[in-house]
């Protein structure tokens, strides 16, 4: 027999049941629409949060003190002098620029208002290195630093929360944690990110805030080393050489761990992709449920099909239908079920993705889904692949029932 | 032509019926010669259906031999059953058995497509049945919009299309009125008379019997007479 024979002749039969292949077909709809819109929605937060750590900076190291992985005794503090040797393109040639930084949450005030904010000490360099533009006036410079001077670079976010406004703030004078500081820039929004807001930032010259707004019991004592090197190549021999010329000034011997922690940007990356695969799976994982139960919903109807059918198929084998024949017959009806809800389903999944992402744009998380050709074949196949393994046993059954009591069913 | 399309060597047929064994032909021997119009009777029970499952190869004995068409039938596997009946037996059905979704074309080429024939010759070859039983008009009619009569010539010529070497008809009048089973029965005289078709009527209605040119009577699963 012919394929497209096979395929007319079981459309047929799906088509002398419409109510039935339709209620069928939903079901495979449903699951195939949500393992589409889980799948494109979960590789578009992934794209999303790819986007914010490349945002961070680019060729970004993060060095702080202590290890994680390995026990260390006597962790020697980072340090503004580590910094500066960083700085030194004879130690370490694959660094562009190293920027020391040392924060904590405080308490910033205008007039009656008040709002916990982020703190960031740090020097000039540190807007290059994390890639901050400035909305308004200008971010810190060297002349602040030696000044210790008492001035502030703020986010959106602080300014709407003490001035309710964005407009003409630079110039006016906070208080940070009691201390007066005078605005001297505001910077562009960057919006949330997996890291915390980093619009709610006040940044202060280093020395200012190790003198008056931080306690450091360690003279020169730095929280983050943020290490840029001079291009995406370099990455790697930046953090060995970062890697080395820490290892040399804190003294360490040959063998003892590190007692510091290198985080690249790509492992920051890399880390968030493999949690975000793992929420992939895990909604995919729970859509494909849904999706088993389409198809076994599927089995279901085409039991139903086969019992009710047992007269025709007497009848089919006594023309001299083989056994193949008979299961070619009901695997293409199951298969052609789920072949139809898959390609409906593409479509749902596709509008349900949408409809999410438009949700979350206007609750301001950006989310848009990536739809790829192998997202939908996947589902597509995978969905006849359902078809056919749930039709299986029905087909099996009617294949080999015997005609002689096949014909006597009633 | 005289020569002989069935011989049926000792047939015995007997099921499990939890401890006790029955048997529902306990030994049948007769011959049947090619163009022959023949009539199987007897009292229900007694072994008519059992007879008319092997000789149309739809069962197997389980003793004797049965040989059609020069096939030695009884050691067959399921598959090679279903192509010798497809070949060589053509059913009709006191029920019809027509598939109602399909017009009566797509019916009678149904057999055709098990065969592996093509596209372009099933329809043609059932369009010629189809006009060969009178139906030469009503070939995209569904079997609803058919009358009995006339949904059983459909059955006929779904039966001859694959050219077999019998034509099995099971009580092919019992669900007609008197004059459509008439018809039918002429049609099935004239099938025998006029191309030479091999026909076996399985009935218990005397007045169809009467009209065939030998009856093979059963009784509990022996012959009682064969005339």
């Amino acid at each position: 027999m012919n394929i497209s024979g096979v395929i007319f002749e079981a459309l047929e039969s799906l088509n002398a049941n419409k109510m039935r292949s339709a209620l069928t077909i939903i079901g495979v709809v449903i699951g195939v629409g949500a393992v589409i819109a889980m799948l494109s929605l979960g590789e578009g937060v992934q794209a999303s949060i790819s986007g914010q750590i490349s945002d961070i900076g680019s060729n970004l190291l993060f060095v702080f003190s202590g290890n994680e992985d390995e026990e260390v005794r006597n962790v020697t503090p980072l340090k503004e002098a580590d910094v500066a040797a960083l700085n030194d393109p004879f130690n370490a040639p694959s660094v562009q620029t190293a920027v020391a930084s040392i924060g904590g949450r405080v308490e910033a005030s205008y007039g009656g208002e008040s709002s916990s904010v982020s703190m960031t000490g740090t020097t000039a360099s540190y807007a290059s290195v994390r890639d901050i533009e400035l909305e308004e006036g200008e971010f810190l410079t060297d002349d602040h630093q030696l000044g210790v001077a008492s001035v502030a670079v703020i986010g959106p976010d602080v300014a709407d929360k003490l001035f309710g406004r964005r407009d003409g703030v630079v110039g006016e004078t906070i208080r940070l944690a009691g201390q007066p500081l005078r605005v001297i820039g505001l910077t562009e929004a960057k919006g949330g990110s997996a890291t915390g807001s980093e619009d709610n930032v006040v940044f202060v010259p280093l020395a200012s805030a190790r003198t008056r707004l931080v306690s450091r019991s360690i003279v020169g004592e730095v929280d983050t080393i943020y290490v840029q090197a001079v291009d995406a190549d370099s990455v790697t021999a930046a953090s060995q050489e970062v890697t080395e010329l820490l290892r040399s000034r804190h003294r360490l011997q040959p063998g003892a761990a590190d007692d510091f922690t290198i985080f690249s940007q790509d492992s920051i990356a890399s880390m968030a992709e493999s949690i975000t695969n793992v929420l992939i799976i895990f909604l995919g994982g729970v859509a494909g449920i849904s999706l088993l139960v389409g198809g076994i919903g599927i089995m279901n109807i085409m039991l139903v099909s086969v019992t009710e059918r047992t007269r025709e198929i007497g009848l089919r084998k006594a023309l001299g239908a083989r056994k193949s024949h008979i299961l070619t017959q009901f695997l293409t009806e199951s298969a052609l079920l789920s072949l139809i809800g898959g390609l409906l389903g593409v479509l749902l999944g596709w509008g349900l993705s949408k409809v999410v992402s438009i949700i979350a744009i206007q609750s301001g998380t950006d989310i848009t889904p990536v739809f790829t050709i192998g997202t939908v074949l996947l589902a597509t196949l995978f969905s006849a692949a359902v078809g056919i393994f749930f039709g299986i046993y029905p087909a099996n059954r009617a294949a080999s029932l015997e005609p002689v009591e096949a014909l006597r069913h009633e | 032509m005289n020569d002989i399309v069935i011989e049926a060597r000792d047939l015995v047929k007997s099921y499990q019926m939890g401890e006790i064994e029955v048997h529902a032909l306990a030994g049948v021997s007769f011959d049947i010669q090619r163009g022959e119009l023949l009539s199987i009777m007897g009292p229900s029970g007694a072994g008519k259906s059992t007879l008319m499952n092997i000789l149309g190869c739809l069962d197997l004995p389980t003793g004797g031999d049965y040989i059609l068409d020069g096939e030695h039938v009884s050691d067959l596997s399921q598959d090679e059953l279903a192509d010798i009946r497809n070949r060589k037996v053509g059913f009709v059905f006191q029920s019809f058995n027509l598939l109602s979704r399909s017009s009566a074309l797509a019916n009678v080429t149904l057999p055709m497509r098990y065969a592996g024939v093509s596209n372009a010759e099933r329809k043609e070859r059932a369009t010629k049945a189809l006009q060969s039983v009178g139906l030469g008009d009503r070939i995209y009619h569904r079997p609803t919009e058919l009358s009995g009569g006339q949904q059983q010539r459909v059955a006929i010529a779904r039966a001859l299309v694959n050219h077999p070497a019998i034509l099995m008809a099971d009580e092919p009048t019992g669900n007609l009125d008197s004059k459509s089973g008439r018809e039918i029965m002429d049609l099935l005289l004239s099938l025998n008379r006029d191309q030479g078709v091999t026909v076996i009527v399985v009935t218990h209605d005397p007045e169809v019997s009467a009209q065939t040119d030998r009856i093979i009577t059963l009784k509990d699963g022996v012959l009682e007479k064969a005339v």
